[in-house]
């Protein structure tokens, strides 16, 4: 009898629930599937076939590789990101140092202050720049930047763009120190230098590797800002918007679209081997290091950290100031000139009501989708093969940057022969393209939220004979409520503020206000693109504060339970 | 009549690693088992398995006469209590231990009813309206056995429900779970790594390691007549000394030989297993079998009692552990250096081959 087993693998039957989990897993890997692995497979198609379908193997990349100026940008891009990277890196790793081992004064604001960027779109930066050091910039020629154009201008406003992301990632890494390392070392009268190198650096090691390869990616394959302010100088995501849009080259744009993929898969994977690795790091016996006052570092730190700030504020300033002048440069009077030119003659105003539209849908339907995707892969049991597929699934969206996966979308659904190819130019397509854009970091808050539950509450459920959905509801989705509102809020305010990942999808009606900057600088209505900008990062404001009291008045109805 | 829960050729495989080895087992209704061994020795994989929680590589089970090989967790009949208690955080005592009851579309005035029973019976009477985080860790635990207790199941599986607790409230409860399983009459396994535990309130005791069983028996039997050596040796302390069979129901051990009948060939090499309480420390008296005089070489402080480690010239180069109270030692002046005559009980002396 034994031996008869032997050979195949045993299974329980499955239950009426168990076959519901199973739908719905199956539900969201067809999501998955049809909005980024179909995408990613029309980009691959398109970039090995030519104009007319036919298979030709690697002769787009062979006519890319001999098109001098198509090189020249690919050079461009690694240099400049490369750039930024080993500047912006540093920066924020003492920055990051000062807010979580000092005891300076004021650590919420400078972080607050700092953060304030991710609200607003990423070009913000570039244009700021413009009026600072552009042609008729208020410092045009100081500080050795005569020409703010091109490559200077392009290195400097993707500091100040990923910076915030560099630092959150590096506060998160500076933050799991363990005390017990640091009395140890103090125990045997270890000089501070050392100490930094011995075990803080170490420490940080994983987070600086990942920090250095986000921001890499960032840069790569940002395309706003370049296309601001790069002026004759071309980089890889200005290359592919110019391929397919300005010349209808899909062919040789999805070639430059796999290079866009390449980087971004490489930090993916070595994200992915670093983080299995860090999670070994840190025992849950650390006690947490808290830092002590010394007078002449924390006046250091406060010092560097005022000078960051300020600089962050007057990037942010400026833009401020310049959307409410009336005639740059020679009338700086406040009007609502450029918000009335913007909001009404550009009829941006009906691109921002798109954008909030997108942005409410991406949160709510995102959050459902990412949830509920969370859940059954991590609470629910069998169907293993699928299990695997969605898992690497929701994960991929991280190592896809949003020009690509927006290209794909539209090769993907402009074809006449997808059965979806309905919703092509529609508010639902920018929508779920979106989701999945941002899908990973949702699914990731999840998963963390939903690991941190006690692993039997569904054996329990089990055993009770309740349906693992009555679970869901009552306990599991209560609980995880901070968590849900934190994944809103993020996909909230990214969808008011990507660029990337829409460029190629919107249509005369659902142009979204993000994408009507861009337009609108285009035009040389720089004033009303930084007063559309602003307005961006205005409501996304409001709306993080907005789910902030949120959060507070949930937790304060819901979370009764939680005892400090 | 047959056994109320019967595992017969139960295999787990995690891909190449084998976790359990064809095991059998039958446990009588109203039975409380302890399965018992070092981490890693499938007693929890086991416990699972009945729970279908994890489904065998092979074998099959029966729970009162029905095949629930394949039966998913709902489909069977138990209830189950966790190390990590699991009750949900956000729910009240109360909906805690009604959760299984509710589902069963039980009018709600019963439904408090029972509740209210149940609490009681566990000893938290009034406790219906609090949360989970406000109790402690031991009440915690209380409120998840009522709540697996609540539908009446016809068996409880305990995963080492008392591993998280402090000592002392580990005790207290393992008395009052045994209680209450003896009032209510419902088969239970528990899972336990603490041998205590297991002897303390267990009708029958499952040695596991590596994935078999070692031995199946009362606390008395396992304690007594452990099976093998690895019984032997992982339930209590116990002396191990290497002998040499010999003729006539006697056993060499260093230059001695000791009267021990072992009804096995001369002229093999064995080992001897004999528990420290078994071995006597007194005057010898003339024509006692099996005494010798030993030094003290060491005395470890236990408290109520202490061990004392003592060497012989007639056990040549082992030695002996030997329980010891405190009173004694006093009593007889005893400290490190000084003389211990010894027995060694000749009917407690297991004998196992080299």
């Amino acid at each position: 009898m034994t031996s008869l087993a032997q050979g195949r693998h045993l299974a329980l039957r499955a239950t009426a629930s168990d076959r519901i989990a199973h739908v719905a897993l199956a539900f969201v890997g067809l999501v998955l599937l049809a909005f980024l692995a179909g995408p990613l497979m029309a980009i691959l198609q398109q970039a090995v076939q030519d104009r007319d379908g036919h298979f030709v193997a690697l002769a787009n990349f062979i006519s890319y590789a001999r098109t001098p100026a198509l090189l020249q940008s690919l050079w461009n891009s690694l240099w400049v990101s490369a750039v930024v990277t080993i500047v912006a890196v540093p920066a924020a790793f003492v920055f990051a140092y000062a807010l979580t081992r000092s005891r300076m004064r004021l650590k919420p604001l400078f972080r607050g202050i700092t953060l304030i960027p991710l609200l607003a779109p990423s070009l913000l930066p570039a244009i700021s720049l413009i009026y600072w050091f552009g042609n008729q910039g208020a410092l045009k020629g100081h500080f050795g930047l005569d020409q703010i154009y091109g490559a200077p201008g392009i290195v400097i406003a993707e500091i100040f763009a990923v910076f915030p992301h560099a630092l959150m990632i590096l506060i998160t890494a500076l933050a799991t120190a363990d005390a017990r390392l640091y009395e140890a070392a103090d125990a045997m009268g270890t000089r501070a230098s050392r100490k930094f190198f011995t075990i803080t650096l170490p420490g940080a090691k994983y987070g600086l590797i990942s920090a250095a390869l986000v921001v890499f990616t960032l840069v790569v394959t940002d395309f706003g800002i370049p296309k601001v302010i790069g002026g004759n100088v071309n980089v890889l995501a200005t290359d592919v918007f110019k391929l397919v849009i300005g010349q209808q080259d899909f062919q040789r744009g999805a070639v430059v679209a796999l290079l866009l993929l390449a980087p971004a898969l490489l930090t993916f994977a070595v994200d992915r081997l670093i983080s299995a690795k860090q999670t070994a790091g840190i025992s849950a016996r650390a006690v947490p290091y808290r830092p002590k006052h010394v007078r002449w570092f924390d006046t250091l730190m406060t010092a560097y950290c005022t000078l960051v700030a300020l600089l962050v504020l007057a990037m942010l300033g400026m833009a401020v100031f310049a959307s409410f002048a009336s005639f740059w440069p020679y009338n700086l009077t406040p009007s609502l000139r450029h918000y009335a030119m913007g909001l009404f003659d550009a009829e941006v105003g009906e691109g921002f009501v798109n954008s909030l539209r997108m942005a409410a849908g991406t949160a709510v339907f995102g959050t459902a989708l990412v949830f509920v995707g969370a859940y059954l892969l991590e609470k629910t049991q069998g169907a293993g093969p699928l299990r695997g597929g969605v898992r690497l699934l929701a994960m991929l969206p991280m190592a896809v940057p949003g020009l690509v996966l927006g290209l794909g979308t539209i090769f993907f659904f402009n074809a006449p022969s997808n059965p979806l190819n309905g919703l092509y130019h529609t508010m639902a397509l920018l929508t779920l393209c979106t989701i999945v854009h941002f899908y990973t970091t949702g699914h990731l808050t999840a998963v963390t939220a939903l690991k941190s539950l006690d692993a039997e509450f569904e054996a329990v459920s089990a055993s009770l004979k309740v349906p693992f959905y009555k679970t869901f509801w009552r306990v599991t989705l209560p609980i995880c409520t901070p968590a849900l509102i934190d994944i809103a809020r993020y996909f909230f305010v990214n969808a008011m503020t990507t660029i990337s990942a829409v460029v190629f999808l919107y249509s005369p009606d659902t142009k979204v206000a993000s994408i009507a900057i861009l337009n609108l600088d285009e035009a040389g209505e720089t004033g009303a693109a930084a007063a559309m900008a602003i307005l961006i990062a205005a409501a996304s404001a409001v709306a993080t504060l907005l789910f902030w009291m949120l959060s507070l008045w949930t937790l304060r109805r819901t979370q009764a339970w939680r005892q400090e | 009549m047959s056994a109320f829960l019967k595992l017969a050729g139960i295999e787990k495989r995690f891909g190449g690693f084998t976790a359990l080895k064809g095991v059998d087992l039958e446990i009588e209704k109203g039975e409380f088992v302890c399965f018992l061994g070092p981490s890693g020795c499938g007693k929890t994989t086991l416990l699972r398995i009945i729970a279908g929680l994890e489904t065998q590589s092979a074998g099959t089970l029966h729970q009162g006469g029905r095949d629930i090989s394949r039966l998913p967790p709902a489909g069977r009949d138990y209830g189950i209590v966790f190390q990590s208690y699991a009750l949900f955080p956000n729910l009240s005592v109360a909906d805690n231990v009604a959760y299984g009851l509710v589902n069963r579309k039980m009018p709600k005035a019963q439904v408090r009813e029972r509740v209210a029973e149940l609490v009681k019976l566990v000893g938290l009477p009034g406790s219906e309206g609090k949360f989970p985080a406000q109790l402690s860790g031991g009440q915690q635990q209380r409120i998840a056995l009522a709540r697996a207790l609540a539908t009446s199941p016809g068996l409880l599986l305990l995963d080492e429900p008392l591993s998280a607790l402090d000592a002392i409230v580990r005790v207290h409860l393992r008395q009052e779970i045994r209680s209450l399983q003896r009032k209510l009459g419902v088969t239970t396994v528990m899972v336990t790594h603490d041998q205590e535990e297991a002897l303390s309130v267990a009708d029958r005791i499952v040695v596991m390691n590596h994935g078999a069983i070692e031995q199946v028996g009362t606390p008395m039997q396992v304690y007594r007549d452990p099976a093998t050596p690895f019984v032997a040796d992982f339930v209590g302390r116990i002396n191990v000394l290497p002998a040499l069979l010999e003729i006539g129901g006697r056993v060499r051990i260093g230059a001695t030989s000791f009267d021990c009948p072992h009804g096995r060939a001369a002229g093999s090499a064995a080992k001897i297993y004999l528990r420290p309480e078994d071995v006597l420390a007194r005057p010898i008296l003339p024509g006692d079998a099996n005494v010798f005089d030993a030094q003290i070489e060491k005395i470890e402080f236990l408290g109520s009692y202490c061990l004392v480690r003592a060497s012989s010239p007639a056990l040549g180069e082992h030695r002996l552990t030997v329980y010891l109270s405190l009173n004694f030692l006093a009593e007889q002046q005893l400290e490190v250096g000084g003389r211990l005559p010894l027995k060694l009980l000749p009917d407690r002396m297991r004998v196992f081959d080299e």
